[in-house]
């Protein structure tokens, strides 16, 4: 199993501790040549203009975008988020990979930041969900599962291949999420290698 | 907007994870200074994580002398209207009331500066007290620690700001470095009279001790002028950089900002550095540490 962390900038050694912790060596993604061979990836935490900026300095962007777009697991947390779904407010738009509208920093600014408890699909128990100048999702399509809700406003969602949250488990210790991910979207697509075998 | 519904945070507890966090979301990123909107623009689209808010760069401030104080708000405003990242914004050592202006403004991050005179001779700001996270500068171990008991939530190497000599920002990493290295040899029976001897708390002491790390994220700053400074620093140990007067001196600021970006991301590759630094045009003019009179270094302000 390699699950990659995108590493260009961000909370991507925090995520890289949760996959350890649960067993799985994270693969550090900077350029082109990292993206080879992985069973999944994470879009960390941290400034999604950056993200884009600087994927695009290279090819990096478009491989990861192509390689999403043909099916490789994503779990995009916060930033990694705006990247996924539709968003107009930075510099670049994002991906449109998931249908869901993403208002960047629409929860406010660094002072409107906040730690709430949040009721997963599926999962027993609260997580708290920890909300950095986080983005609103808004207006989900009907392709979208929406599998957690803060204020009747998705939170986390998922749609085929990939995840998003607004939140950031990587700030908790909490690794449910991470395993979540790993075994509901990632292990899928080693099921789906063997088949295309 | 800010919406009075959101949950309020503790400040000892949720509150200072918060601001930890968003240090945590700006690491392996480049910090910029900037002085209006359209430069602030310019490192938006470079790639920066993050706007330094100022009305003079600490180039400037060395050079034209006088009063340096937090920036004038509309110059802030227009930065926070201009640009989607995070915007910092600088206030004089212990001038809690600057830095009750700029929370109440929005700034997301404040930076405790010894670039601006201080208003306080023996006292920082009391930061646990404040929501918006704040950045102190340090050049030991001990000064890092006790920022860090008064709150603070990110620490960056004091360096000589406005000098283009990385010189300083070096001394300052690999002193701290080398002092968390230290700790983590002793036995817990010596970390008590270590504590006393640095004049830091005991818990943060303890704490580096076991971890082997700062409690908080640990970036640098002062003097930065190249991508190779910016991967140089990266490799000694910090989490993210700030350069200041290094982008907006020199010939060509946004090809700059963005190599010292690309050079940070991949400060372990030489090839990477390497193209970051081809065909930059001419770098801020340096200042010698030995030529700066001993009253006009900036990094002896603050304890």
């Amino acid at each position: 199993m390699r699950i990659g962390v995108l590493a260009v900038q961000g909370s991507f050694s925090l995520h890289a501790r949760m996959l350890n912790a649960i067993g799985v060596k994270p693969v550090e993604v900077r350029r082109v040549s990292d993206l080879k061979d992985l069973d999944g990836i994470i879009l960390p935490g941290g400034e999604s203009t950056a993200f884009q900026i600087i994927m695009n300095t290279d090819d990096l962007g478009d491989q990861l975008h192509r390689k999403l777009q043909s099916g490789l697991p994503a779990w995009g947390t916060c930033a990694g988020a705006i990247i996924l779904g539709h968003n107009k407010d930075g510099p670049l738009p994002g991906w449109s990979l998931v249908d869901i509208e993403v208002v960047r920093n629409g929860y406010g600014r660094q002072v409107d930041s906040f730690v709430a408890p949040l009721k997963v699909s599926g999962m027993a128990g609260d997580f708290q969900g920890v909300f950095i100048r986080a983005p609103v999702f808004l207006n989900p399509g009907q392709e979208v599962d929406v599998l957690a809700e803060f204020k009747d406003d998705p939170v986390m969602a998922s749609q085929d291949n990939l995840l998003m949250t607004s939140f950031h488990p990587e700030l908790t210790s909490d690794t449910r999420l991470h395993e979540y991910f790993v075994q509901h979207f990632c292990v899928r697509s080693d099921l789906g290698d063997k088949k295309s075998a | 907007m800010r919406d009075k519904s959101l949950p309020q945070p503790e400040p000892g507890k949720d509150g200072f994870l918060l601001k930890v966090g968003l240090a945590e979301m700006l690491k392996g990123g480049v910090i910029m200074d900037v002085t209006n909107a359209e430069q602030a623009r310019i490192a938006e689209d470079a790639g920066g994580v993050a706007v330094m808010a100022l009305e003079r760069v600490p180039a400037d401030i060395r050079k034209e002398g006088g009063v340096a104080r937090m920036a004038s708000i509309r110059i802030i405003e227009e930065i926070m209207s201009t640009v989607s990242i995070p915007v910092m914004a600088k206030v004089r050592i212990g001038h809690l009331v600057e830095a009750e202006v700029l929370q109440a403004l929005g700034v997301d991050f404040i930076d405790e500066s010894e670039v601006l005179t201080p208003a306080d001779e023996a006292n920082h700001v009391y930061k646990h007290d404040f929501r918006v996270p704040f950045v102190c500068g340090a050049t030991c171990l001990d000064e890092a620690l006790r920022r860090i008991g008064e709150g603070a939530a990110m620490i960056r190497t004091k360096g000589e700001a406005g000098t283009g000599n990385v010189v300083e920002a070096v001394r300052h990493m690999r002193r701290v470095m080398s002092e968390i290295r230290n700790l983590t040899l002793m036995r817990k029976d010596e970390l008590m009279a270590e504590a006393k001897r640095m004049g830091a708390p005991y818990e943060l002491v303890k704490e580096v001790a076991e971890t082997g790390r700062l409690p908080v994220p640990n970036f640098a700053a002062g003097g930065l002028a190249t991508p190779a400074d910016a991967a140089l620093m990266m490799k000694l140990g910090a989490e993210a950089v700030f350069v200041g007067s290094g982008i907006f001196k020199s010939a060509d600021p946004a090809n700059r900002a963005r190599a010292i970006v690309r050079a940070t991301t991949h400060y372990q590759d030489p090839e990477e550095v390497l193209a970051a630094s081809r065909d930059l045009g001419e770098a801020m003019p340096g200042l010698e540490i030995a030529q700066i009179p001993a009253e006009e270094m900036l990094q002896k302000r603050g304890w």
